[in-house]
């Protein structure tokens, strides 16, 4: 049966990251078409027409995006190394803390990083109540998915990466491996694991590309602040 | 029926996210149990269920609880089989739902509440978003349906039907406290036939608050976004969500 399978990612974009990890973790063939989110182009303007944005995984020529709804299709799909648990209640809890990373985990941590002043100190207060919750919920665990990685170890795991970045650029510890032991070590047992350590984008790039967005915020911001309520 | 298989709903009778639930459930033919909470004065089981967000919807199941509406409609469409099906068999068409269903309550539910809670130049920007997300809802129904009418009933109400019946049922309520129509069927005519359709149905119709009901949760919203400071508002407030908690269904 020919089965194509390509996906759209940018070099960086975390969000497409989840679904190279979960190919791979399948071993799905697939082919990776790298997109200048600066200059995108008409394939991926086609392929996803309402939120113009990577990852889209496209399987025989239908396209599927936004990132969740293509992790849930994939393991639908190709039910080997199941990425979910069988049992319902596991599912839910598992679509729980998928939901509560990307809603309220993601955000903080985003708005800790990218802001200043006062809604910077917020976001870090924020960012440590959600993370006490994602560290109570480790206990016992190697993985959020158990002994091996799972749907929520993969929405989280930009995470294992992305958060040294900030803190190197910012100057602040925003996961303290004394305040979240749990969540330090899954943090570095998710980033050696052979698969994810193998696709990280290199580090050197990231630092510069997110400096870059800090020092475009912190303009906008002083810029407009004659104007801020 | 064993102790252990009662289905309890914690909710909240203005609350669309509960409102899906309580879809959902009469859909499936699944009896259960109403907790009415009050928001004000949050109940220790209910902080219990759900120490995360201490929110409503809370689905207890098994002495489980499950917490998030989308969660527990897929939670609910996995464990009982037998009534009609919550989301298509097929993997893409399942996909398409999920895509969907995450723009209404991502792109669309979000901005609609940002026209309750704005006013001025900031709400007239969000109209125009809404207005903006509803044609692509609108563009993205033609290839949903496929150009077929679709057609609902009581029986065949998914995920994606429920979730924009949660948020344009009321449409009618919204339209008179916003003075906007979104639901235009000239505008959106496969969007505005959709709305209608679901808003018959029977099971739909039954858990739907009366129309003064619905004017005053969207006055209320408003309200609280535009003058939560105004000198009284707060012991006011306290009393104005008591008397909506407590003047209870219909």
């Amino acid at each position: 049966m020919g089965e194509e399978v390509k996906l759209f990612r940018s070099w960086s974009s975390p969000f497409a990251l989840r679904i190279v990890w979960a190919l791979e973790i399948k071993g799905i063939e697939y082919e990776a078409v790298f997109e200048d989110l600066s200059n995108k182009s008409p394939l991926l303007l086609q392929y996803n027409p309402v939120h113009k944005k990577v990852p889209i995984l496209v399987h025989n020529g239908r396209p599927i995006a936004e990132s969740f709804v293509i992790l849930e299709y994939i393991d639908e799909t190709w039910k080997q190394v199941p990425l979910l648990p069988k049992d319902p209640y596991e599912r839910a809890m598992a679509r729980f803390w998928a939901k509560f990373c990307e809603d309220k985990v993601l955000t903080s941590i985003w708005s800790a990083f990218i802001k200043q002043g006062k809604e910077q100190e917020e976001a870090l207060v924020a960012a440590a109540e959600n993370l006490k919750f994602l560290e109570k919920e480790m206990k016992g665990k190697k993985f959020f998915g158990g002994e091996r990685i799972g749907y929520v170890d993969l929405v989280l795991g930009w995470l294992a990466n992305l958060v040294s970045i900030f803190e190197e650029i910012i100057g602040l510890k925003i996961v303290d491996e004394e305040k979240f032991p749990l969540l330090y070590s899954w943090m570095q047992d998710f980033a050696e694991a052979p698969i994810i350590r193998d696709n990280w984008p290199p580090r050197d790039k990231m630092i510069v590309k997110f400096q870059a967005l800090l020092d475009a915020a912190i303009a906008s911001s002083s810029s407009s602040s004659s104007s801020s309520k | 029926m064993a102790e252990e298989n009662k289905v309890k709903l914690h909710g909240m009778w203005a609350s669309p996210y509960v409102k899906r639930v309580e879809i959902a459930l009469k859909i499936k033919g699944i009896p259960y149990e109403f907790v009415e909470e009050d928001l004000v004065n949050k109940s220790q089981l209910l902080l219990q269920y759900n120490p995360v967000h201490k929110k409503v919807p809370v689905l207890i199941h098994n002495g489980k609880s499950i917490c998030e509406s989308l969660v527990i409609l897929e939670y609910i469409d996995e464990t009982w089989k037998n009534g009609p099906p919550l989301l298509p068999q097929d993997p893409y068409k399942r996909a398409k739902v999920r895509f969907w269903t995450s723009f209404v309550e991502k792109e669309l539910l979000e901005n609609v509440l940002l026209v309750v809670r704005s006013e001025g130049e900031a709400q007239e920007k969000a109209i125009k978003v809404v207005f903006e997300k509803l044609k692509l809802l609108e563009e993205g129904l033609k290839d949903l349906f496929q150009g077929e009418t679709h057609h609902i009933d009581g029986e065949n109400m998914g995920i994606l039907d429920i979730v924009l019946c949660s948020l344009f049922g009321a449409h009618k309520a919204q339209e008179e406290v916003l003075g906007v129509k979104f639901i235009d069927p000239e505008k959106f005519p496969l969007l505005s036939s959709w709305v209608t359709a679901f808003t018959e149905v029977a099971v739909v119709k039954a858990l739907q608050p009366p129309h003064e009901k619905l004017v005053m949760v969207y006055q209320f919203l408003r309200q609280k976004a535009l003058r939560p400071s105004a000198a009284g508002v707060e012991v006011k407030e306290g009393v104005y969500v008591t008397s909506l908690s407590r003047s209870s269904p219909f």
